[in-house]
């Protein structure tokens, strides 16, 4: 089925020309070898965005990274945003003058950008808008494995899940298309695997940007109760549709087989770790969903047919536990939920193949000689002096606790250091060591990097200074945002003039230099702020030892 | 035609230019091909894998099955014995001597190198030394390379064209480094060989 079949020939002036480009398209068909991260990059360049909006996250980043740096995306909007709410709601603001626009995250920055989620599909788009969220199942680099299909479905947006590279690209530009028809954002789902992962990707030729158009219905975009209760009331009466869509989808593919006693529904990439089981086909029923919301027609179809199901997904349980129901599903199924798969962690061919009953490949052992090697603060990073001057002052204060934050001074927490107590979501330092210090705790410090403060930290200081909270907070201040590869940090420059534009007394905002040479005058000052009853920031600032040795070798050449 | 790869190492090591390109020569040949990385977390000086997948049949999964290993190419020795799981029947083991000791518990390296001196088909040799013998310490990881360019299906002229294209942005003298590098990989191999 050709991609651009849900629009049918209607005649109309959009139908030509997407037949005009599908013929362009196979004049100028041309192999590149991409990551899936890339792929997504490439396909939305191709389709016509002009603006790309991302906060950094793993696996994600190469997106934003891919697309800032192609010469064919100059005029692109592509700087890096704060954070993923700002992204997101700037994004929304390219689709409210009729353009088109990505928008990128990790997966925990979905819940960061929410809000502006959930309500984009309140509002709905006028240009088309692709939200595009990387899950991290196995939490490669991540804090947890949530997945971010639910959130498509809360949101009631149509939900892509590529499975491959070459589907990836071939889903921007399906995905703005649906996008613009349907009038609703959509979520376009990958997992690491996906996104870090080579494969060939066949593409094609690229399309104009539309000019600037005001939406047609103006007041949909002002949620006023009584306009929100209106237009929730298409959003729901939308779902049919969207459901019709779904299984027409080329995407969504049921492939008869021969042995019923089986059907397997395969999620994404799910369906090559299957495929990987049987080079000379799957005997069974396979229905493979790369988009929803789910293609009930197909289910059923499945369920009637088939006298059990296996459910394959790289990630939680979302399609099974709809299966399952409250009441139970209409034929046994098999998956996470019931452990035929693992309950956690992201899919692999080895347990696809057991959960099919396949005899388990025969591995060799491994060694017990091979120990854990896990990630460490570079040598020459600032952060290392920061806490083993922190550690030196916490010894004076056994009560003190550290609240820490997400970046790569969150390995602190690893030995040698053994240095914070926390890290839960990014912003979490500077008000769980408010909230611990409203409850008495002293001496309660937060130590956060300069991206991290200027993601989520700013409010929270504000909260902390509005009511003298006895906090100490340490922005360990690398300049860059060092985790994910040395993007450019949002308040690079500025960290003291947000820090006393926020409230912070000019006196107790202190600037050092994270060296060995300055740790007694550093632990001094730390002490000084420590014992100060209210809000005191001190900054340690010293460029990240990478990116000092990028900048090096640029300037050597 | 089919290989399954595993690349292992230690953050910083250079795996990733090794994938890069085999996957160039293997495009080159006209071989369908996936492969994983890892990025993020793991390279602060952690361990790093990639799996690399060149066929002449498309390919499915991204990822290799256990037992599924055709060679495990590793450029730190207690990281090849990581993958051991992956190693096929047959399946062969390229990797450094040289261990790269960033962990207070690192085992005894005597015995990591007798773990695999053991393996029936193994590939030992010190990545780092013959660097630095041959004045090319900057392309170790593609002396590991040349060491594994008999057994990867891929022709030895491929490789070195798939040098010149990936590092050829580089200038002039970064290619002829890392050609050199490959050079010495294959003839230590070689020697190797004709020993046993
Ligand atoms: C909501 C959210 N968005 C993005 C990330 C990914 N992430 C983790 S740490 C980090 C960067 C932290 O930078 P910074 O605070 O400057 O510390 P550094 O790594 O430079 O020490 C990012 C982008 C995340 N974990 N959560």
């Amino acid at each position: 089925m050709p991609i651009n079949s849900i629009f049918r020939n209607n005649g109309s002036k959009a139908w030509e020309e997407t037949r005009k480009l599908d013929i362009v398209r196979t004049r100028y068909m041309k192999k590149l070898l991409l990551l899936g991260d890339q792929a997504v990059a490439l396909g939305a360049i191709r389709s016509g965005i002009s603006g790309v909006y991302a906060y950094p996250g793993t696996p994600s980043t190469e997106i934003t990274e891919y697309i800032q740096a192609s010469p064919e995306a100059a005029g692109i909007h592509s700087r890096w945003c704060t954070n993923e709410k700002t992204a997101m709601e700037a994004a929304l603001g390219i689709s409210y003058v009729g353009r088109r626009a990505l928008v990128c995250m990790k997966h925990v920055g979905l819940n960061v950008a929410a809000d502006a989620f959930l309500n984009s599909a309140m509002t709905g788009t006028n240009g088309g808008l692709i939200v595009l969220v990387a899950d991290d199942p196995s939490m490669h680099s991540s804090q947890n494995e949530q997945d971010s299909r639910f959130y498509g479905k809360f949101a009631f947006v149509p939900t892509l899940e590529p499975a491959s590279q070459q589907e990836a690209y071939d889903m921007m530009a399906y995905g703005f298309d649906l996008s613009e028809k349907q009038g609703l954002p959509v979520l376009m789902r990958i997992t690491t695997r996906m996104a870090h992962s080579r494969a060939v990707v066949q593409t094609g030729p690229r399309r104009e940007v539309a000019p600037i158009s005001f939406p047609k219905e103006p007041s949909r975009w002002v949620l006023l109760p009584v306009n929100a209760r209106k237009r929730y009331d298409i959003l729901l009466g939308q779902q049919p549709e969207l459901e019709k869509i779904s299984e027409d989808s080329p995407y969504n593919k049921y492939v008869e087989g021969k042995d019923r006693s089986l059907g397997v529904i395969a999620c994404g990439i799910g369906h090559n770790y299957l495929m990987e089981q049987y080079p000379e086909g799957c005997p069974y029923p396979v229905l493979k969903i790369a988009q929803y919301p789910l293609p009930r027609k197909h289910l059923e179809k499945m369920a009637a047919d088939c006298r059990k199901l296996l459910i394959l997904e790289d990630g939680q349980p979302f399609v099974e536990e709809q299966m399952r129901g409250i009441f139970g599903a209409p034929c046994a199924v098999a998956g996470r939920l019931s452990g035929e798969l693992p309950r956690a962690g992201e899919l692999t061919p080895d347990n696809v193949r057991s959960a099919l009953g396949l005899p388990a490949a025969e591995g060799f052992a491994a060694s017990s000689l091979v120990m854990p090697r896990p990630p460490v603060l570079c040598a020459g990073c600032g952060h290392r002096d920061v806490y083993d001057v922190l550690n030196g002052v916490a010894v004076g204060y056994p009560a003190a606790r550290i609240f820490s934050d997400i970046g790569c001074y969150t390995l602190g927490a690893l030995p040698p250091f053994r240095a914070i107590h926390s890290c839960v979501d990014m912003g979490a330092s500077i008000t769980m060591a408010k909230g611990a210090a409203d409850a008495g705790l002293f001496p309660a410090v937060a130590v956060i990097g300069d991206s991290t403060f200027t993601h989520s930290g700013i409010t929270g200081l504000l909260d902390a200074v509005n009511s003298q909270a006895p906090i100490t907070v340490v922005i360990s201040d690398n300049l860059t945002t060092a985790m994910t590869g040395g993007q450019d940090s949002a308040g690079t420059g500025r960290l003291e003039a947000i820090c006393r534009g926020v409230g912070v007394e000019e006196a107790h905002i202190r600037v050092v230099i994270p060296i060995s040479g300055n740790r007694d005058e550093i632990a001094k000052i730390i002490r000084d702020e420590i014992e100060y009853k209210g809000v005191s920031v001190i900054i340690p600032r010293r460029e990240c030892i990478q990116t000092l040795k990028r900048n090096v070798k640029k300037q050597a050449r | 035609m089919k290989r399954n790869i595993i690349l292992s190492g230690v953050g910083g090591q250079g795996i990733l230019s090794i994938a890069t390109v085999i996957g160039q020569a293997a495009l080159d040949e006209g071989l369908s091909l996936k492969q994983a990385e890892v990025h993020g977390m793991s390279q602060r000086g952690g361990d790093v894998q990639s799996h690399l997948r060149i066929s002449s049949e498309p390919i499915a999964s991204d990822l290799i099955s256990r037992g599924g290993g055709d060679v495990i190419l590793s450029l730190e020795p207690m990281e090849a014995l990581r993958y051991l799981p992956y190693r096929s029947e047959g399946g062969w083991v390229v990797a450094n001597t040289a261990p790269f000791v960033n962990i207070p518990n690192y085992p005894d390296i005597e015995g990591v190198l007798a773990e695999l001196r053991a393996l029936p088909q193994a590939i030992l040799l010190d990545v780092d030394a013959i660097a630095k013998d041959g004045g090319v310490t900057r392309a170790a990881n593609i002396v590991l390379l040349g060491a594994a360019s008999s057994i990867l299906g891929l022709s030895f002229e491929n490789l070195a064209d798939g040098i010149r294209k990936i590092f050829g942005a580089k200038g002039e003298t970064v290619v002829a480094m890392n050609l050199k590098a490959l050079e010495a990989g294959r003839d230590t191999a070689q020697k190797l060989k004709n020993e046993k």
